[in-house]
């Protein structure tokens, strides 16, 4: 079959896109880091400057030490719930696996302040633990607050993982071991965790890797002793060429690249769910009582403290003045009205950059899945390959990448720099969430029979009707299901957003929390925007969830194949 | 082999089920079930998907709960045992190994979880992968073999700890045809080398008649007969083990008393005289059923004179399979179709679709189904 010449044209375009707007700001932030910033040439020595520097390194441990207690704690919240639900016959597992991943549609970086209200040194629990025992728990002190933070927004990554791997396990594998003899806790440390290892290693990487990466939080609890906030500081305060945060950058692709890797290893070849034939899912038992009421009231905890982000900024939204107090002191709504009337283009501009960013991520990831399984267009598994390492590339990164990449360039009508121009920002958070949308559209291809697209073609349709008229169509479900993660995760961006935004009134809305946040007064307000943010994701992933469902009992025929 | 892996005859146990009903919500799966398996059996439980048969066999296993009835091993009552302290060996059609151990950490397992000193766990591990032939491969992974190796590995991990009962839940499904007709003679071969009681769960009849030395066919939760291969071939009981196990004509009608000697009518119109011994007690002035097999019938042109024993008719053939070694007849004689084989020969004549032929029934073979 050769390439269509509208097929080549496609993956020209996106290459081009590709290149301009992933690949070359990316190797251009590696390159300053091995470049002399007087000469040009080739070093080493910021690396060295780097390690010889004290606050430098602090902040490397720190980064490191942040995202891996954060993995511990969020195991110590998801290890329960998993197994709990899985293992028992759990009456409402439904609702607390349902009620674990609502932390995922609010960065955590949104939350932060809440939570420092709840449970700073000063915060709800502390004055009510002073009042009863006489005790204040540190939970938000320096690296405490970012690690408590994360791990309750990012352990639904290891709670989903964890229950997927726990719930392929072949009943007969279980079995088999009863059958031989072994039972109780031997069973579980011999066979089930062995095998539900591979799922827990790649949710745990991939939290290790947000958690490393993520800028806003410890921007907004104030922590800058971490890799990410240097680089941010050092660019925006020292400027551009300043090589520090091309070197941390590099530090955090590294990173970035090493957990992905270790999640690909944990997860190559084994997976165990699928290999074998068989009745599936571990055997549940009953619960006797006292297990009942241990279980129930762990869970209850956990989700309470998972949910109380979003409790506390409810309240903080809705307060009226909220300091050295159990409660606010009273209710209004003027935070709200205070949003709507003095900067409502926080709102829209979320809204329309989230929505261009998403029909862009949709557009190019439809394209590059059906050229990659549909035709045999040379390098089309370079275009997915390359689409994909943007999930290796931090905001951080991309941001810093993009001022050096177009700051020089210059727009013809205003001159500004091409960087401060809001399109940039949306193409930008397209790039970022461009391997989410890919993946989905991919996932709906795959279910497609080729044999559709024959039919067509056998009926006299040629290769763009046949993709217009019966490919989209029939991927329309996974296209939407990549719209909206793409648009509700670049709602909420914020590390590539707080690098590129030159003014207010081209912000979007984490910008304008976090700007918010930075002052006492700002901080209702700020909660309110949370809220709003809060719900726009909510509502994008509840119609989605809807049209989807009616997609698929609609198109119900065309899934049998 | 028996000697070195000390696998020997006194755990062969006999099995015996009494009287158990099991239900899966409300759906009645196992009915009021009874069987008795004597030590070193091999005892097949045949019946197509759904009958009950793995129910009954993980029931033995310890998996599933009855709801009523007992389940004795080697004469002590298990029911109320966990799987894991009841010493049957259940190998799963899925052969659940574990992907996470090398061959021989799956095989060792069991002894481990008895807690058997190190050497001796070594020792036996050894001797059972060299009994299946696979003592070459005990370092690799389960997905790094081929299905019959697998299979093998599956079986070596169950008999290494010395089972009271090996259970085998169609253990050769996942195999391929070629493959399934090996593995089945080496099975057989292992059982009876081990002298070990068996239960094999299939539904696949020729693999039921080649290995067992008896045979319980199930059907919607109830045992409908108990017997050798040829048992259950010559004289099925009912209209179930009749056409589940081989092709039967069945005719349906009315049995008659005339001078001492007993006819059966069919409602389409034949007439086959049956001897006393043919007709069970109760069988007797009822509406019945009668039951032959395709190769009990013979065929000759329409014209020849009746030279054969037995009772003869004539009917036209609408369709003729040729199955090599046989021709299959469909014949139809009044409102009935009779299926007749004809051996076949080469240059043999035979009969054409549309051509009218003379049956001749063997009326000796003829079985009266009582249900």
């Amino acid at each position: 079959m050769n390439a269509h010449w509208g097929q080549r044209v496609a993956a020209l375009l996106i290459a081009a896109f590709l290149l301009l707007f992933l690949v070359i700001p990316v190797v251009q932030v590696i390159f300053v880091a091995f470049q002399a910033p007087a000469t040009g040439a080739f070093t080493l020595v910021n690396f060295q400057d780097f390690f010889n520097t004290s606050l430098f390194r602090e902040a490397f441990w720190n980064s490191l030490y942040v995202a891996v207690m954060s993995v511990l704690v969020a195991t110590l919240f998801a290890m329960p719930l998993a197994y709990f639900t899985t293992r028992f016959e759990f009456r409402g597992a439904i609702i607390v696996q349902t009620l674990g991943i609502i932390p995922l549609i609010m960065p955590p970086f949104v939350g932060a302040v809440a939570m420092q209200l709840l449970f700073g040194t000063n915060g709800s629990i502390n004055l009510l633990l002073e009042e009863w025992f006489g005790i204040n728990i540190p939970f938000m002190e320096g690296l405490n607050g970012v690690i408590f933070v994360e791990s309750i927004h990012y352990f639904p990554f290891i709670l989903i993982n964890l229950s997927a791997a726990l719930n392929n396990i072949d009943r007969a594998m279980e079995e088999s071991a009863q059958n031989l003899g072994a039972s109780g806790i031997r069973l579980f440390r011999r066979i089930v965790f062995p095998l539900a290892m591979p799922g827990y290693v790649a949710g745990a990487s991939i939290v290790f890797l947000k958690v490393f990466d993520d800028l806003g939080t410890p921007l907004l609890l104030n922590v800058n002793t971490l890799l990410a906030p240097q680089a941010y500081l050092r660019i925006s305060s020292i400027g551009i060429t300043d090589p520090m945060g091309y070197v941390i950058s590099v530090i955090l692709v590294l990173f970035s690249l090493f957990a992905m890797w270790i999640a690909a290893l944990a997860l190559r070849g084994k997976d165990y769910g699928t290999e074998q034939r068989g009745g599936g899912g571990l055997a549940k038992r009953r619960m006797r009582p006292w297990e009942g009421i241990l279980s129930y009231g762990v869970i209850g905890l956990i989700l309470l403290l998972v949910l109380s982000p979003h409790i506390g900024l409810t309240l903080l939204s809705f307060g009226t003045i909220w300091s050295f107090s159990v409660l606010p002191d009273g209710y209004t709504i003027t935070h709200y009205l205070e949003v709507f009337e003095q900067s409502p283009q926080f709102v829209t501009n979320t809204v329309l950059y989230a929505s261009l960013a998403a029909l862009i991520d949709v557009t190019i990831g439809t394209a590059i899945a059906y050229l990659a399984l549909r035709t045999k267009i040379i390098g089309r598994k370079w275009l997915d390959y390359t689409a994909m390492a943007a999930l290796a590339v931090p905001g951080v990164v991309l941001g810093i990448g993009y001022l050096r990449t177009f700051l020089g360039v210059h727009l013809p009508w205003s001159g500004e720099p091409l960087s401060n121009w809001w399109v940039m920002l949306v193409i930008a958070l397209s790039v970022r969430r461009l391997p989410y949308a890919l993946r989905a559209c991919t996932a709906a291809l795959q279910q497609l029979s080729v044999a559709l697209e024959e039919a067509a073609e056998n009926l006299g349709a040629g290769k763009l009707t046949t993709v217009r008229r019966i490919v989209v169509p029939l991927m329309v479900g996974g296209i939407l299901a990549g719209f909206v993660t793409s648009f509700a995760t670049a709602a909420v961006e914020l590390s590539t957003t707080i690098m590129l935004v030159s003014r207010e009134s081209d912000a979007p809305l984490a910008y304008g929390l976090y700007v918010f946040m930075q002052t006492a007064a700002g901080r209702g307000p700020g909660a309110a925007l949370g809220i709003i943010a809060v719900v726009i994701v909510g509502v994008a992933a509840y119609l989605s969830h809807r049209v989807i469902e009616r997609g698929h009992k609609a198109r119900g025929l065309a899934d049998e194949y | 082999m028996t000697e070195h892996t000390g696998m020997a005859r006194k755990h062969a146990a006999g099995v015996s089920i009494e009287n158990v009903n099991l239900y899966y919500g409300k759906n009645h799966v196992l009915k009021d079930v009874s069987l008795v398996i004597e030590p070193g059996e091999f005892f097949t439980f045949l019946g197509p998907s759904g009958c009950g048969k793995t129910t009954l066999l993980r029931l033995i296993a310890g998996f599933g709960n009855a709801k009523s009835g007992r389940v004795r091993i080697g004469g002590n009552d298990v029911t109320a045992l966990p799987p894991w302290k009841r010493d049957v060996g259940m190998v799963f059609q899925s052969y659940a190994l574990w992907p996470h151990m090398s061959v021989r950490r799956n095989v060792a397992f069991g002894l481990e979880e008895r807690r058997l000193p190190k050497p001796e766990i070594r020792r036996r591990v050894d001797a059972v992968l060299e009994l299946v032939g696979l003592s070459e491969l005990a370092e690799r992974r389960p997905s790094q073999l081929s299905g019959g190796q697998q299979q093998r590995v599956a079986l070596a991990r169950t008999v290494v700890v010395e089972p009271q009962v090996l259970l085998l839940d169609e253990p050769l499904s996942n195999l391929d045809a070629k493959l399934r007709v090996q593995m089945r003679q080496e099975l057989l071969e292992l059982q009876r080398k081990l002298a070990l009681t068996t239960i094999f769960v299939t539904h696949d009849q020729e693999e039921a008649n080649t290995t067992a030395d008896r045979i319980a066919v199930m059907d919607a939760g109830v045992v409908q007969q108990v017997g050798t291969p040829a048992e259950l071939y010559d004289k099925p009981a009912n209209r179930f083990v009749a056409s589940f196990l081989g092709i039967a004509n069945i005719l349906d009608g009315q049995l008659a008393r005339e001078n001492g000697t007993a006819v059966f009518h069919s409602k389409s119109g034949i007439s086959v005289p049956l001897s006393a011994s043919q007709i069970p007690d109760r069988a007797t002035g009822e509406s019945c059923s009668i039951m032959f097999r395709p190769q009990s019938v013979a065929t000759q042109p329409a014209a020849a004179p009746d030279s054969r024993a037995g009772v003869t008719m004539n009917g036209v053939v609408r369709h003729r399979e040729f199955l090599g070694n046989l021709i299959r007849y469909a014949v139809t004689v009044g409102e009935s179709v009779i299926l007749v084989d004809d051996a076949h020969k080469p240059n043999q004549p035979s009969f054409s679709v549309g051509t009218e032929v003379r049956l001749s029934l063997a009326t000796a073979q003829v079985v009266v189904l009582t249900g």
